[in-house]
């Protein structure tokens, strides 16, 4: 991130000596190319060596008559469940969860001081470092309760065959040490190929700041993301993104701001009116947003690094929705300023507004396709329930990408393939089905579903490594926001006091 | 006589040379001083509704209460509104012994108010008596069947009432994602605009909101209530 969020300390890291700095294996010369190749070969290499399934056994097996029957029913049922699992194989595969995981064995950071500082400190690192490595999506944390009990502090203290060898049976090992001292926080972190005895280190890193909460936090973040990179094929972690959201704690629906796992929570603005949609750009300087003003529904621009609004011009009537293009020099948002909402473009400052669709139906909900910048998706009720659609950012080729039912709240993948959106697929009488999220192919319109836990599910954001989202969801009983991996899994709640919807996940 | 004499001197002898050798017993603990009090209520005469003020002060006290109130503190005062004429009656006991005092405040009547004169209804009553909001169904922006008498019964009104200016606000009910009731709610009230518009009704009289699901009328979750959130709801500008 551009801005820092802790103190004011200095923060510096180093990378350690190391002459086995072997990054090789896990890297690829385009991370997300290379990625994706790798993780289909990958899929393809598992199938090879998949068992033969049930149903395979008796057709080679099997005699003619009852066992055929048979056969047939088993080739029907999994004709049946087929789609669902090659649905499975191309979340996993485009979403970059099909890779095999490493088994990653995180021991406890050791304590280097006995500073009375250091233990409440070190507790929030190896917390913190433990859960980013979890929800990563890219590694499988193996239990603790495996673990030898001399846990290393350095290089010198790593028995190397006691971590490789079951029950831990780790491939990579993390740890280190992490003392206040002096006033100063020095943590050191090593990655290690215990299956690699000749030359382990894959990793070693230096990080000193000013001792606080904030700071063990961060570096936890920074050390994350250093492994998660190697890791998770080439692909940089999240640990340090944020994500804005609205929350009523306040009285007031209004933006507030907190790191990707839920920590650091903080109001950013304070307008006493209602606040939606906030919309962080690509760089992080700037966030826009929707605000009820005196004369309506305005778009609103709040910077970051001044830490107040800036000017945005006004433009009348209902004003929604504010979209960033890639590359944060324009603004896509809905307006009715020309008696019906429709979506329109403007630069970043609000000039060279320009209509691009002209539907009897409310449109809003726009977002670019952050990878291309040449098309956006939107919501459109042009036929009655509202549906997504797509279009070029000239506002030709308007496809409709969803058959039926009620969908909403579009968000475009990283990687460009997918939409993640909220869908009532069932809507009609007796039939009001559940607002859940689905990820959708959009080359092919083939959808799987994502959530299945209840509750009205709705606002998915991407999170910049494809991997993860994060999304407003009522299943504990009221609007909280939560996230998951890509593929519905590792759901975690973020947010617990009063009533918090619409995140935005930062674009780094 | 003599040996009487005697005696009793050699009794008062004896006796006074006893109480030298002797200490001298220590002085009788000195009475405790009793406790004084005083309550005074200002003004003493209220009329009903308004307000006095007790106040009171005490000496050697340390235990003081006041009927009605409770413990106080030693010297204090305190608001009172007694709604009839009231004795408040303050005991302060201390180790010498107890101490009363009284107040009395007097509340009398107040004078009838005037006759009320019966005031002309202002504009903002004869509209929400008037003008009836407009509902719609769900999902849809277009004013039905149903609805056009209400929209025909506030043209009637507007038109004989052409000072006035108005809001119509958008609400739609909860269910469905925030950014798109906003942009219903917002059509909706455009629809109430241009259907009053359409019948004569000046356009600059009227402003249009949308406030989506944000301002819900009805809070539960059943058809009845979504019904309610579904509306062009029409406020009287000031």
């Amino acid at each position: 991130m551009h801005r820092k969020w802790y103190g004011s300390g200095k923060h510096q890291d180093e990378i350690l000596p190391s002459n086995t700095y072997r990054v090789t294996i896990f890297s690829h010369g385009d991370p997300i190319s290379g990625f994706f190749s790798h993780a289909r070969m990958n899929h393809a290499r598992m199938s090879q060596h998949r068992p033969p399934s049930p149903s395979q056994k008796l057709l080679r097996t099997g005699r003619p008559g009852l066992s055929g029957l048979l056969a047939l029913a088993c080739a029907l049922v999994l004709l049946l469940i087929t789609p669902a699992l090659r649905a499975q194989d191309w979340v996993k595969t485009g979403t970059g969860l099909g890779v095999e995981k490493v088994r990653l064995a995180v021991a406890d950071f050791k304590p280097s001081s006995s500073d009375p500082q250091n233990d409440a400190l070190l507790k929030t690192f190896n917390d913190t470092l433990w859960n980013d490595l979890d929800v990563s999506g890219v590694v499988e944390l193996v239990s603790k309760s495996f673990y030898p009990l001399q846990v290393p502090g350095q290089p010198v203290d790593v028995n190397i065959p006691a971590w490789s060898a079951p029950p831990p049976n780790a491939a990579m090992l993390a740890f280190g040490s992490f003392g206040v001292a002096g006033g100063k926080l020095t943590v050191q972190g090593w990655l290690y190929d215990v299956k690699n005895t000749a030359s382990p280190q894959v990793l070693g890193k230096q990080y000193t700041d000013t001792p606080s909460d904030d700071a063990a936090r961060v570096i936890a973040h920074k050390f994350a993301d250093e492994i998660i990179l190697r890791l998770g094929g080439g692909i940089p972690g999240i640990a340090e993104s944020k994500i804005y959201f609205v929350s009523d704690r306040s009285g007031k629906k209004e933006i507030w701001v907190m790191d990707y796992d839920g920590s650091n929570q903080r109001q950013v603005t304070r307008l006493g009116s209602i606040s939606l949609s906030p919309r962080i750009s690509p760089d992080g300087s700037r966030l826009a947003f929707s605000s009820l003003t005196k004369t309506g529904w305005e778009i609103m621009m709040y910077s970051v690094d001044l830490n107040r609004l800036v000017s945005f011009p006004h433009m009348g009537g209902t004003n929604l929705s504010p979209a960033w293009s890639p590359d944060g020099l324009k603004l896509a948002f809905s307006s009715s300023r020309g008696g019906s909402p429709e979506i329109y473009i403007a630069d970043a400052n609000g000039a060279n507004l320009r209509s691009m669709t002209a539907n009897k139906g409310p449109d809003v909900s726009p977002i670019w396709n952050r990878k291309t910048g040449a098309q956006i998706a939107y919501v459109s009720g042009a036929t009655g329930l509202p549906q997504v659609y797509t279009m070029e950012t000239d506002g030709t080729g308007q496809q409709r990408m969803t058959d039926q039912g009620y969908a909403v709240s579009p968000s475009w993948a990283p990687s460009g393939q997918f939409l993640v959106l909220a869908w009532i697929r069932k809507y009609g009488p007796g039939d009001p089905g559940a607002l859940d999220l689905y990820l959708m192919d959009i080359a092919s319109k083939q959808w799987v579903q994502l959530t299945h836990d209840g509750g009205r599910n709705d606002s998915p954001s991407w999170a910049p490594d494809g991997r993860h989202i994060v999304f407003q969801s009522s299943r504990s009983g009221k609007e909280e926001i939560w996230m998951m991996l890509a593929d519905g899994t590792k759901l975690r709640q973020l947010t617990f006091t009063g009533r918090n919807t619409q995140p935005n996940w930062s674009w780094k | 006589m003599f040996v009487l004499a005697v005696t009793l001197g050699a009794i008062l002898a004896l006796g006074a040379c006893a109480k030298k050798k002797q200490p001298p017993p220590p002085p009788p603990p000195p009475a405790p001083p009793a406790p004084t009090a005083s309550l005074s209520a200002n003004p003493s005469s209220i009329q009903t509704g308004q307000s006095a003020s007790l106040t009171w002060q005490t000496t050697n006290a340390t235990d003081v209460s006041i009927d009605g109130i409770g413990a106080v503190q030693a010297n204090g005062s305190q608001p009172v509104t007694p709604t009839d004429s009231t004795t408040y009656h303050l005991t302060a006991k201390g180790a010498g012994g107890s101490q009363e005092a009284t107040a009395r405040i007097t509340v009398t009547q107040p004078p009838p108010p005037p006759a009320p004169v019966a005031a002309a209804p202002t504009d903002e009553d004869l509209f929400s008596q008037n003008v009836k909001d407009v509902y719609f169904d769900y999902d849809q922006a277009e004013i039905r069947g149903d609805q056009q008498s209400s929209v025909l019964g506030d043209v009637q009104f507007l038109n004989q009432h052409a000072s006035i200016n108005f809001t119509v606000e958008g609400h739609c009910d909860e269910r469905g994602s925030t950014e798109y009731n906003l942009a219903l709610g917002d059509k909706r009230a455009t629809a109430v605009k241009n259907a009053l518009v359409a019948a004569g009704v000046g356009a600059s009289r009227i402003k249009t909101i949308s406030y989506g699901k944000e301002k819900p009328f009805c809070s539960e979750s059943n058809e009845a209530c979504w019904q309610q959130n579904r509306r062009g709801h029409l406020v009287y500008q000031r």
